[in-house]
């Protein structure tokens, strides 16, 4: 009850600073499963995209946060469970876990999810190189649906360092489904990806 | 007639009006929906029915605003004003995404739209015209650039804060004259609690101004007067949608204060302001290379907000001065 006052409230907080508008260039707004890989700026990105998703996309998707922030204070931590219901990773390696293991299960039970392959927050225009997860969780699921989506203008609603955002129109651009090509190389396939990424940009 | 009219209250008075401004909008809304029904055979047909298009768009403004302004109205005093701070921060919100700002701007950015927007409205609400009238021009306009001082970064300092200032002005000033021109009180001319009239005077000519200029331009197709701003200005058309302005601020004159040699005067101080503010607005688009406010896309309803009441924002100020000099109310 409470986490559904607040994600309504999130969610008219979100349209009233940015607008949230999503934009569907490549593909449909579709429930089937996905995984959503995104350019990554600013915290906002994943309040971002989830508010740009359409409610019923919303509670079948499931965006992965950062343990070592997202957890730090009480309030962090229950709006990343109970209001987006998303998934930890941990940033820091530690052992011998496999850092894809929350995710490997939420796509094994049914889930889509959001994620961010450039592993950490960029300052750059364009994104850093993408990390490896997206190849090996795209080896793991081949009948997951890989969704390229461009976040514009959200770092100028929230740089780093403060924290009273500032009301800027922000679009999230989803495109073209990209696909892992039978045999293909991981380096060649990130790069493609990102290159997918990129090139939404100027839709 | 006029008796009868009289005779109600100024409240029952106003509610006639809107309900008489929406009779005549549905009416010709009907026609122009009805038009579009007409088969096209030729070429001529053709741009025929890509006028009644853009016709049509336009009449979808004026719906758009007079059913604000009613809400404004019927919500009272109050809400009237949050509404129109509403449509201030939304509009601020467009301008501010297509003018780029550096990341030392934030706080300004954040003192703009948290701090001098609600003040500057409550100054309106609680009619504290002495102070709303030189807010922002004096105290805002020298402590923002203190602020992006403050922040430290010196790269086109002048350039940013004449942006976020120019935003402030159009967004902020301009649209708070509108519901200060709601709460203007003339005692001493027996124009207690009609405020709306003002408003709706205002409203109506600017907007008439700007239909008239705008379907002479798609008729006559004169050469651009100014062909860097804009694609279809020209003086002719200006004055035609002026004069057209002006006589129905004169035919108006009896919901106003204003004579109505005062009324023509006051209708054509609004709508110049209005329309020449339109076209400066043009200019500040040309400049930024987009057709339109709002992000490359219209995707929501939101977008695009500021074209639709630019010429207010313009008009209202000098609207509002210019009443406030002339009757010293």
């Amino acid at each position: 009850m409470l986490a559904k006052a607040m994600s309504l409230f999130l969610l008219g907080l979100v349209r009233l600073l940015t607008g949230a508008q999503a934009r569907w260039y490549g593909c449909p707004p579709k429930a089937e499963q996905r995984i959503y890989f995104a350019n990554h700026q600013s915290h906002a990105d994943l309040v971002m995209i989830w508010a740009a998703l359409p409610q019923e996309l919303r509670s079948i998707t499931r965006p992965i946060a950062a343990r070592d922030y997202w957890t730090t204070s009480r309030l962090r931590e229950w709006i990343t469970t109970r209001v987006f219901n998303a998934i930890y990773i941990d940033r820091a390696r530690t052992g011998e876990q496999d850092p894809l293991e929350p995710l490997v299960q939420a796509l094994a039970s049914g889930d889509s999810i959001i994620l961010f392959p450039e592993g950490t927050r960029g300052h750059a225009e364009e994104p850093q190189p993408f990390k490896a997860g997206l190849y090996n969780l795209a080896l793991r699921f081949p009948q997951v649906v890989l969704v390229p989506a461009w976040i514009d203008n959200v770092q100028r609603v929230m740089p780093k360092g403060e924290v009273v955002p500032v009301p800027i129109l922000c679009s999230v651009t989803f495109g073209a489904p990209v696909a892992l090509a039978p045999g293909e190389d991981r380096h060649a396939f990130l790069r493609r990806a990102r290159d997918a990424v990129i090139a939404l940009r100027n839709v | 007639m006029l008796s009868f009219l009289r005779s109600l209250t100024p409240s029952q008075q106003v509610g006639a009006l809107f309900v008489s401004v929406f009779g005549l909008l549905a009416i010709i809304s009907i026609a122009a929906f009805l038009l579009t029904f007409r088969t096209r055979s030729d070429a001529r047909d053709e741009s025929r029915h890509e006028e009644l298009r853009n016709f049509r768009r336009l009449l979808g403004t004026s719906w758009f605003m007079v059913t604000v302004f009613w809400a404004a109205w019927a919500a009272g005093d109050l809400m009237g004003t949050l509404l129109f701070a509403l449509i201030a921060f939304l509009a601020l919100r467009e301008f501010i995404t297509l003018s780029p700002t550096r990341r030392a701007d934030h706080r300004s950015l954040v003192l703009a739209f948290f701090v001098v927007l609600p003040v500057q409205f409550w100054l309106a609400a609680t009619r504290h015209f002495d102070l709303f009238t030189v807010f922002i021009p004096v105290y805002v306009f020298l402590a923002l650039p203190v602020a992006s001082a403050l922040g430290g970064d010196t790269q086109r300092f002048l350039e940013r804060n004449a942006k976020l200032q120019w935003g402030i002005v159009v967004c902020i000033y301009g649209m708070s004259h509108v519901p200060a021109l709601l709460l203007l009180d003339f005692s001493q001319r027996n124009f207690t609690g009609k405020g709306a009239f003002l408003v709706f005077f205002m409203v109506f000519v600017i907007q008439t101004c700007m239909v008239v200029q705008h379907l002479l331009t798609r008729r006559l197709r004169r050469p651009p007067s100014i062909p860097g701003v804009s694609s279809s200005f020209n003086w002719p058309c200006w004055a035609a949608g002026m004069a057209a302005g002006s006589l129905l601020g004169g035919a108006l004159s009896f919901i106003t204060p204003f004579t109505l040699g005062q009324a023509v005067g006051m209708a054509a101080i609004a709508c110049a302001a209005g329309s020449l503010g339109h076209l400066v607005m043009k200019a500040l688009k040309r400049d930024r290379g987009v057709p339109a406010w709002g992000p490359r896309a219209a995707v929501t309803g939101a977008n695009g907000l500021l074209d639709r009441v630019d010429a207010l924002c313009f008009g209202a100020p000098i609207f509002f001065h210019s009443v406030r000099w002339y009757f010293g109310a």
